[in-house]
């Protein structure tokens, strides 16, 4: 095909994709439902591959098909599905826009050494200790921090400024929403990031995906045996070497009349660019092609990325508006574990299967999922954490279960999560308001969807908090109804690997439907 | 773009749809009623919370008594957890409906209804079918989940409670409906009248960091207070409140309480639970400081049975 609709229906496929992923990462309403978002994300590569080796189902095996269409069309996906590389390409179209020579491109060599040692290091530490990698460097999880961490709250900023606008009006048809940002640094590894596929698609086109993006480079493997592929018409061709100046991916060597096809995104820039229709896609003829050798087991390189790790700990700090009671309480929190989201079953299984790409976070109904930064060690760096300082777990909700894309967070049933100890709360009778003020509060216990935390006769007319943590399941509302300041009078203490709870007890009441009034 | 034009479409065919269901049900409640006796309290038994609340109104004069032609209306329901009605632990949507409706046909200019929600906000409006209701009767149903709708104001003599952030809406209010489910409370042992005031104050941990008891007491001398108290006793929570865990805790009273003065309405919610008034504690501080009778055998009550 020489067509240029090629290249049209190129750039109209990837907006789509590129508003479907945008609308579900900043959707603060909460409205996609969760079905939808599982069908989006059910061809991402990275995530599909994580879900189909903890489910073993085909239904699972999207990735499957993205080597299928590799292995026909080349790397179509590096340009049609992967939002990273929409993003990417959106943003050196810019960069032209800045400055011409960002999209005067030329053919360069490839980074082969520095692509297939980090494509290699990624799939044998993968397989060998854990994904870590992986949760740095899968695309889809990159564009997913991204969103989450600077892109969302602009979509809220502006939110607000328009409901604030209508609410001038008496239109309270959009709500005020409060932007509960990160710890700080939790934002240096997606800022990075952000800055280094940035900076490179602005001056350098598909630079990233070519050189160390392991999906790109693992695709761009298998695309070397692909059926389609852009192709010379040698008879027609000028060495005018336009094409290769509009190459983002800096891969056609026009002197040679050669595109080296690893490398080769699919984008159809060339056959537009192209005057002499010399260019065109479609079905390669099977002829004998030499290939340079593909060292892969250089493992040397991407020592650079373990810097960013050297984070210390931040002291937590507590919601600022938080009332302050007279006294300060005096017993510190004794934590010995974090509380890690429904559905991970465990730190351990959180840490094998999660990339890191905060759909979880950002699809949060309460914002309660926060990045972790050492809080699970080293190796689940930017995993979601509950943080209950800032918010709690909704009793009836399961939308993180639910849109996990890897299965690290594993559907659970309603009925489910309601039975699901992510860990245990823990009375502090020293710090209690009712003991140090001698004042009613209860706040802890009004929260309790269980009543795992109840009241028991105290002093005089008073009543103290007690718990029984058989019924708890560590959703945290006590923790964060709790008053007292620095330290909480009741927190929750995560289970590193999550219990069942047992079901509070019906108890019918003795009052019975009043026939008069006792009035 | 188009959720604000979805939400204008919705809330018109709310507006149509309440208007036909009015002409049709409220035909007779403008009735006069000059020469009429005089009550403090009407409890009404036995019905719907929507008929309860129809008959209930006409013994004090109707809303009209409360609400002139266009004036801007607050009704605060407890929309405080995100359960479903059957639970109790918020007011009935029927409830809150009707008295919207009541309103409106009254003349009011503009009805907001809102709560600053404990469970997640927009869960809470949802599942209390709250919104959906007020809503379809015609209300303005209004965030409260953000500082921002929020303003400071002073309470002269209060002695925890000496400053605190109120909705907005409220200091606009010229009506103000205080619309509270009763319910067993873990720490005061009831929540009504007083107690979901809470509600429209943005800093509620500061109450239970500072006295509970005195910072609601504290409250109710703020100047704004509710012309109309009407207490919902169609379905009680009598335990495990104010959130509950199940149906177990709830207890189908079909009552209903209507009251201008709202000390008497907690005592005779208290009775209505079944606890002494006297054990709570913010009960008696009230009728202390005059700001309601807690002697309710001395009111002129009128009692109906349906």
């Amino acid at each position: 095909m020489r067509s240029s609709f090629l290249r049209s229906f190129r750039i109209f496929f990837s907006a789509l994709i590129f508003l479907c992923f945008f609308v579900v990462f900043a959707d603060f309403k909460y409205l996609i439902p969760s079905k939808y978002i599982n069908i989006l994300l059910s061809l991402q590569f990275v995530p599909s591959v994580l879900k189909f080796c903890d489910l073993g189902t085909i239904a699972a095996a999207g990735f499957a098909a993205v080597i299928i269409l590799t292995l026909i069309t080349g790397r179509t996906y590096c340009s049609f599905l992967c939002p990273l590389g929409i993003v990417q390409d959106i943003s050196s179209r810019i960069g032209g826009r800045i400055k011409k020579k960002f999209r005067r491109y030329g053919y360069k060599k490839p980074f082969t050494i520095l692509r297939y040692s980090i494509l290699a290091l990624t799939v044998a530490v993968s397989l060998l200790w854990g994904i870590y990698f992986l949760t740095l460097l899968d695309p889809y999880s990159i564009f997913g921090r991204t969103v989450t961490f600077f892109i969302k709250p602009v979509v809220i900023v502006v939110n607000n400024f328009f409901a604030w606008i209508l609410g001038k009006f008496d239109n309270y048809s959009l709500n005020h929403i409060t932007i509960s940002g990160f710890r700080l640094l939790a934002y240096s590894l997606p800022a990075a990031f952000m800055l280094l596929f940035g900076l490179l698609s602005l001056m350098k086109g598909r630079l990233y995906c070519n050189m160390i993006c392991p999906v790109g480079t693992l695709l761009g493997l298998v695309s070397k045996v692909s059926l389609v592929r852009i192709k010379f018409d040698e008879s027609k061709c000028t060495k005018c070497g336009r094409c290769s100046v509009g190459c983002k991916s800096s891969c056609i060597d026009f002197l040679q009349q050669k595109i080296d096809v690893s490398r080769c995104v699919d984008c159809y820039n060339c056959i537009k660019i192209c005057p002499d229709k010399a260019l065109s896609y479609g079905l390669v003829r099977l002829k004998k092609k030499e290939h340079q050798t593909d060292p892969d087991k250089r493992k040397f390189v991407a020592g650079a990325l373990a810097m960013i790790f050297g984070l210390p700990g931040l002291l937590k700090g507590q919601d600022k508006t938080a009332p302050v009671p007279q006294k300060p309480s005096t017993v510190p929190e004794n934590r010995t574990s974090p509380v890690c989201p429904p559905g991970a079953v465990s730190i351990e299984d959180l840490k094998k299967d999660c990339t890191a790409c905060s759909l979880c976070i950002t699809s949060c109904p309460n914002g309660v999922l926060k990045p972790a930064l050492l809080q699970y060690g080293i190796d689940g760096i930017m995993l979601p954490v509950m943080d209950y300082h800032k918010s709690f777990c909704t009793y009836n909700c399961t939308k993180c279960t639910e849109v996990c894309p890897t299965y690290a967070l594993s559907p659970l049933l309603i009925e489910a999560k309601k039975l699901t100890q992510l860990g245990k709360a823990n009375f502090i009778k020293d710090n209690c308001i009712v003991k140090t003020e001698k004042t009613a509060c209860g706040a802890c216990s009004e929260s309790c969807p269980t009543k795992a935390v109840y009241m028991i006769p105290y002093e005089g007319n008073l009543l103290i908090p007690e718990t029984n943590v058989d019924i708890c399941i560590g959703c945290g509302h006590c923790e964060f109804a709790c008053p007292t300041k620095p330290y909480k009078a009741i927190f929750v203490d995560g289970n590193p690997v999550h219990l069942a709870a047992q079901k509070p007890v019906e108890e019918k009441s003795e009052i019975k439907t009043p026939v008069e009034f006792p009035f | 773009m188009r959720r604000r034009d979805f939400l204008k479409k919705s809330a018109g065919a709310g507006l149509a749809a309440g208007a036909i269901f009015n002409t049709g049900r409220l035909g007779s409640f403008g009735t006069s009623f000059a020469g009429r006796e005089k009550y403090d309290m009407v409890a009404i038994m036995g019905g719907n919370p929507d008929a309860m609340f129809d008959l209930g109104i006409q013994e004090l004069g109707g809303i009209g008594a409360f609400v002139q032609k266009g004036q801007k209306v607050v009704i605060k329901p407890n929309i405080g957890w995100d359960v479903i009605p059957e639970l109790a632990a918020n007011t009935n949507p029927l409830l809150v409906k009707r008295i919207i409706e009541h309103c409106i046909r009254a003349g009011a200019k503009d009805v907001y209804v809102f709560d600053h929600t404990i469970d997640n906000g927009i869960n809470c409006y949802k599942n209390s079918g709250i919104e959906k209701a007020a809503k379809s009767a015609g209300a303005k149903v209004v965030p409260a989940n953000t500082e921002n709708y929020f303003q400071e104001v002073e309470i002269p003599g209060g002695i925890k409670l000496k400053k605190t952030k109120v909705h907005e809406l409220l200091l606009e209010a010229d009506v103000f409906i205080n619309v509270p489910v009763l319910k067993d409370h873990n720490s005061t042992r009831m929540t009504c009248c007083l107690k979901n005031m809470m509600g429209v104050v943005w800093d509620r941990g500061y109450w239970h960091a500072n006295n509970l008891n005195q910072c609601i007491v504290d409250y109710a001398l703020f100047h704004k207070k509710p012309a109309l108290n009407i207490i919902d006793c169609y379905n009680v929570m009598v335990k495990h409140g104010p959130q509950g865990v199940s149906k177990a805790d709830v207890v189908q009273m079909k009552s209903q309480i209507i009251t201008t003065d709202w000390v008497a309405g907690d005592t005779a919610a208290s009775k209505m639970l079944g606890v002494e008034t006297s054990r709570i504690e913010y009960i008696p501080m009230a009728h202390k400081l005059g700001l309601g009778n807690m002697d309710i055998d001395s009111l002129n009550i009128k009692r109906i049975k349906m």
